[in-house]
């Protein structure tokens, strides 16, 4: 158990004529689990393994407890890790996958026996130890490598994408059970998905990753209410956030023509940003042609278009929706961001009265 | 679900397994008798009466110039080969091949494929420099002399190679969190898992070192290295006056040259097959 502390962490490959990583500062707390989740290729396996030792780190500072470990192996480590492909030795059996790390660190035959039958009581293999991983389902291989990990005793957990190769239903059920066993064992744990569900259920913290740099670090959702950026709005949530071209002029915020809220910023182009369970069909408001209907049983999202721009509307109601409707829209829950740089503008905001046009 | 049996398929397949069986059961027939019947009356598919007489003689009558060699000392020697080479190939292809897959040096590349070329030059091509350098070095007529220089298997180090980069890299990852070194990673991970490679290269390393003729012909004088296979070629090499070769002998050695190489067959094909359906992810 230890904290972990990343520093101006960067990585270029071999190669590369672009970091793959750069500029990381995360510093975690003892037992935080932390997950890192961004689109494909933005680097967050690259950042795992730098802590895992796998990969080198070309610059910056990893700490581990209050040791640099830039230049240490794997194995001195002391962290465990759970691949996606669950990695497991397929000629051992289960007990002997999960104690052949501890074998090879010395441990005394008591020690393994006791560390292996807990790990298995913990994770209910107890009916396979003696089997090998073929004759395991999916989920199962995914829990033994869990014990692989949890029979060390590691300071920290690194996880990289260890749910992707499982159902949809059983990644929901083996979620839970991941995050009640790092609760149970306090491990500071690092958690790579690019799933943002999986993410959002899972973290203590978030942290965002695009292109190789740090969007944003936060809990999920203080990442959910104020995104810090575009891209982390587009990224988290779904449906995605709407992102439309808006202006403020004469200190009101206006979508194609039509008056949103009275508002304090700059004049000038500005991106708005409008989460589909923000807003709700009513009988006044923005006129918006809807589009297509997706059907999700609770509720549905609404497409459709206003003006030249798109939308997405979570509509609750019974009646069947088409045509030419209304949207109405929270003027509290506009979320702006420069047209530039993307970056998120604070509103300021005057009335807080919602506005019928 | 059952297939309904066609006869004619089946007809197919006993043909082409007399075909095949016919020339092993005349051998051995024909050792069941005695020379001069097989000289006078050509060969036989019946059963004859020396059987017990001629291999008994042939494993244990002390013959060549010398007056030493048996046929046991030539099962031995030829045993010696093939195992020799099956082992020592295996062992060695494997470390290089290891070598070529985990290690990064320079010219790796470059040196698998100069391994690889040495497939395009068999022995035939280079067995004077061969026994230039073994008669230098003082091993002729040693079992080292007979086995070493031809260890080194470019075939061996292809399919370890091959089989080697199929493993997927988390593998080699999640040893080395487990601590695990080259070494460990290398017998405790990469020769279990090559138990079906082995298998298969075992078998044609065994009948290829078993069948050797010219190499041991000429790096051994000395008659206690003969093999079998020169054993053979020997007896029917008499052929002086009148006398008639021992053709029931030459048949005899060779049933008995058979046997091992089947063997071998036989129980390392049954742990190929059980590697193949087992080895999975
Ligand atoms: N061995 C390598 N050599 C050179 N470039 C690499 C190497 N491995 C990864 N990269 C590059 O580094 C970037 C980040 O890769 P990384 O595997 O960390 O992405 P990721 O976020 O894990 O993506 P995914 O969600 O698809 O797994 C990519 O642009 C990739 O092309
Ligand atoms: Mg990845």
């Amino acid at each position: 158990m230890a904290h972990l502390s990343l520093r101006n962490v960067g990585k270029t490959y071999a190669g590369g004529n672009q970091p793959a990583v750069c500029g990381i500062n995360i510093e975690i707390a003892d037992g935080e689990f932390i997950v890192l989740v961004g689109p494909s290729g933005c680097g967050k396996s690259t950042l795992l393994r730098m802590v895992a030792g796998l990969e080198t780190t070309t610059d910056g500072e990893i700490r581990i407890g209050e040791r640099v470990v830039n230049t240490l192996d794997p194995a001195e480590r002391d962290i465990a890790m759970v691949f996606q492909n669950y990695a497991l030795y397929p000629h051992m059996t289960v007990r002997d996958n999960m104690a052949y790390g501890l074998k090879n660190r010395g441990a005394s035959k008591a020690t393994i026996t006791e560390r292996v039958n807990e790990a298995s009581r913990m994770l209910e293999l107890g009916p396979y130890l003696d089997r090998k991983p073929r004759a395991l389902s999916g989920g199962q291989r995914q829990r033994v490598a869990m014990g692989r990990a949890i029979v060390r005793q590691p300071a920290a957990f690194l996880f990289d994408e260890p749910l992707s190769n499982l159902d949809a239903k059983l990644r929901v059920s083996m979620r839970m059970e991941i995050r009640k066993l790092q609760k149970r064992l306090g491990t500071t744990s690092l958690y790579v998905t690019h799933d943002q569900l999986e993410a959002m259920t899972l973290a203590d913290r978030l942290v965002v990753l695009n292109q190789g740099k740090i969007e944003q670090i936060g809990a999920p959702l203080e990442i959910y209410r104020k995104p810090a950026s575009t891209f982390v709005a587009s990224f988290i949530g779904a449906p995605a956030m709407s992102l439309l071209d808006a202006f403020i002029e004469n200190g009101a915020i206006t979508l194609e023509g039509h008056v949103l809220a009275q508002i304090g910023n700059m004049a000038g182009p500005v991106t708005l940003g409008l989460r589909a369970e923000d807003l709700r069909i009513a009988k006044e408001g923005l006129p918006m042609m809807v589009e297509h209907v997706e059907e999700l049983g609770a509720q549905r999202i609404v497409h459709g278009t206003i003006g030249a721009q798109t939308l997405a509307v979570i509509d609750t109601g019974e009646a069947a929706v088409q045509g030419a409707v209304r949207v109405a829209i929270d003027p509290d829950r506009l979320h702006l961001f420069d047209t530039t740089t993307g970056q998120r503008i604070e509103s300021k905001r005057q009335t807080a009265r919602e506005l019928a046009l | 679900m059952m297939q309904r049996i066609k006869p004619f398929d089946h007809l197919i397949l006993i043909i082409g397994a007399l075909f095949l069986i016919a020339p092993v059961v005349m051998a051995f027939m024909s050792s069941t008798h005695s020379a001069i019947d097989i000289h006078s009356n050509g060969l036989y598919f019946t059963p004859g009466s020396d059987a017990v007489g001629t291999y008994g003689k042939v494993l244990t009558h002390r013959g060549g110039f010398t007056g030493d060699v048996t046929g046991m000392r030539m099962l031995m020697n030829s045993m010696i080969m093939g195992l020799g080479f099956a082992v020592g190939k295996i062992v060695l292809s494997m470390m290089a091949a290891y070598a070529l897959v985990y290690f990064r040096f320079r010219f790796a590349t470059l040196l698998f494929w100069m391994i690889f070329t040495t497939l395009l030059l068999p022995l035939e091509v280079r067995i004077m420099p061969s026994y230039q350098v073994m008669s230098t070095l003082g091993l002729l007529n040693s079992y080292t002399g007979l086995i070493v220089p031809l260890l080194a298997s470019a075939t061996g180090t292809f399919f370890f190679r091959q089989f080697f980069r199929s493993i997927p890299d988390e593998m080699l990852e999640a040893a080395r969190i487990d601590g695990a070194g080259p070494y460990k990673f290398f017998i405790d991970i990469l020769v279990p898992l090559s138990r079906t490679m082995m298998a298969a290269i075992f078998i044609i390393m065994f009948i290829y070192g078993w069948n050797q003729y010219l190499w041991p012909l000429l790096m051994t004088t000395d008659e206690s290295f003969y093999t079998l296979m020169r054993g053979i070629k020997s007896i029917l090499q008499v052929w002086i006056g009148s006398q008639i070769p021992d053709y029931n002998e030459a048949f005899a050695l060779a049933v008995l040259a058979m046997i091992p190489p089947v063997a071998v067959v036989v129980i390392f094909q049954r742990m190929f097959i059980k590697g193949l359906t087992e080895s999975d992810k």
